[in-house]
């Protein structure tokens, strides 16, 4: 297989090479941040969501060092294909891995200022929905390094499940806010958190697309199936009655 | 199809049938069949003799020339066979011109040059219509500006960019419908090369094209349509855009992207 065979140019392979490496630490971070800040979250750690606040610059950084070895390859090599298709994926995976860690870091930011308020329910069901995109999160980036379209396809059509359990979070959070004004505060923080994780599902599916891309060389037909449909969300508190 | 950006429908110009060249017994070409579409350029790839050239030089019967060379199959131009034996092959030449590797103006002055095709085809009956289509062909060429000063100096003066440039004009100036070039860069600079590749985009409104090269990224550049051949056979051939993202053939793959083992 062309795939899997040397180049007759061997840094070519080491360059090809280093820039893999690059963006499964990056995308192996941004897992690892997703998880922190989760903890962070459901076990009131303001300590540990202040490190994941931080943690986030090194995926910057990453994003940064994965954009100058695809930059130098497309230069110095002219790659061609298969190799082509590899770089240009790299630029835009990494960007949605960059995306991923914006909101690895918001969830933590939120949960700092949930830790300082009386705790609600609703904080328990959102580790839920935030193991399913983790799971999502971790088959597309291992999709990604065995260049298994299949998989990212799989991952890509998981992406419904998400949403909809987003939006019984979304309905559930309306009630208790309707039930009493002073869970307003920390619920819409909560809101966000969910809004920030389903984010970070959206994204894999952006990267499960590529994979395909990279590995099939046609972009994904057809739309995705979508199961969010707390954009049309209607809820007032008479209608409760 | 999307590849005319000029306006003109796309028409096979030449259409190659079952082609096969032998040199003596050894067979270079092998069951080839290729569409030339009118006005685009088509660039023929693959490996050092992998029969690219050859099928170039079927074009124009060049293979004539060669001793103990025998092409058996069936190309036409514009429908009539070129390889009937009622066809003059000078004829056939001026219709489907060529340029050479190696710059290779005759010893003679840039005027004398350019000329010297339409003065053999009995084209230009006079001194005013001679200058007309020296000048015409200078200027298609993107030469007039440089050399119309100097039109009475060797050809041979010139830069090596400069004297491709007038080989084209030289070829450009019998009014030929098909140029056939075979590697016309691989002797110039970067910049030369850039001009030669300017020329070829601006031609490919008033002539159909076919390039072989070596590189890679100039045939993703210059032309439209790409064929791959390899140990003789044509391996794949498509819009230039599919062959270079997303070829369809292993052994395409491997050689556009450096792993050809």
């Amino acid at each position: 297989m062309p795939q899997t065979q040397d180049h007759i140019v061997k840094s070519f392979d080491n360059s090809l090479e280093q820039l893999r490496q690059t963006l499964v630490r990056m995308g192996g971070l941004a897992e690892s941040q997703l998880a922190r800040a989760i903890q962070a979250l459901s076990r009131r750690d303001a300590a540990l969501a202040a490190e994941v606040v931080k943690g986030d610059a090194e995926i910057d950084r990453l994003e940064q060092e994965v954009s100058a070895q695809a930059i130098s390859v497309l230069a110095l090599r002219q790659p061609m294909a298969i190799d082509l298709r590899e770089v240009v994926s790299s630029l835009k995976v990494s960007s949605d891995i960059e995306r991923i860690g914006d909101y690895a870091a918001n969830v933590a930011k939120r949960s700092i200022a949930l830790s300082q308020l009386p705790a609600v329910k609703p904080a328990y069901a959102i580790p839920r929905l935030a193991r399913l995109v983790q799971d999502i999160l971790k088959d597309t980036l291992d999709a990604y390094v065995n260049r298994d379209a299949e998989r990212a396809m799989e991952v890509w059509r998981r992406d419904e499940e998400v949403d909809e359990v987003y939006s019984g979070l979304f309905r559930e959070l309306l009630t208790y806010m309707m039930e009493d004004p002073r869970n307003i505060g920390p619920c819409t923080h909560l809101l966000f958190i969910a809004k920030n994780v389903e984010r970070i599902g959206d994204h894999a599916t952006n990267i499960a697309e590529t994979i395909h891309y990279q590995v099939k060389g046609t972009p994904l037909v057809g739309s995705r199936p979508k199961g969010d449909a707390s954009s049309f969300e209607v809820m007032t508190p008479q209608s409760e009655e | 199809m999307d590849l005319q950006s000029n306006g003109h429908a796309a028409r096979a110009k030449i259409v190659a049938r079952d082609t096969n060249v032998f040199y003596g017994e050894a067979q270079a070409l092998k069951h080839v069949d290729l569409d030339v579409l009118e006005h685009s350029v088509t660039a023929l790839i693959g490996p050092s003799g992998c029969g690219k050239s050859t099928f170039l030089r079927c074009l124009n019967r060049m293979n004539d020339t060669i001793e103990g060379c025998r092409v058996v199959g069936d190309i036409r131009l514009d429908g009539s066979d070129i390889y009937d034996a009622s066809l003059d092959v000078v004829q056939l030449r001026a219709r489907v011109g060529m340029v050479f590797q190696k710059p290779n103006p005759f010893p003679k002055s840039i005027y004398d040059n350019v000329s010297y095709g339409p003065k053999i085809h009995g084209m230009g009956r006079n001194r005013a219509e001679m200058d007309e289509i020296v000048e015409e062909s200078l200027t298609r060429a993107g030469l007039w500006g440089e050399v119309k000063d100097r039109l009475t100096t060797p050809g041979t003066g010139l830069s090596g960019g400069q004297q491709q440039r007038l080989c084209i004009a030289r070829a450009i100036a019998v009014s030929p419908e098909v140029i056939l070039m075979d590697e016309p860069c691989s002797a110039l600079d970067p910049i030369a090369t850039a001009k030669i590749e300017e020329l070829i985009d601006e031609l490919r409104s008033n002539y159909t094209i076919v390039i072989v090269t070596h590189s890679m990224q100039q045939a993703a550049r210059v032309s439209q349509k790409t064929a791959f051949f390899h140990l003789g056979s044509l391996v794949e051939t498509g819009d230039t855009t599919m062959i270079f993202t997303n070829p369809s053939d292993e052994r395409t793959q491997g050689y556009i992207t450096g792993r050809f083992g």
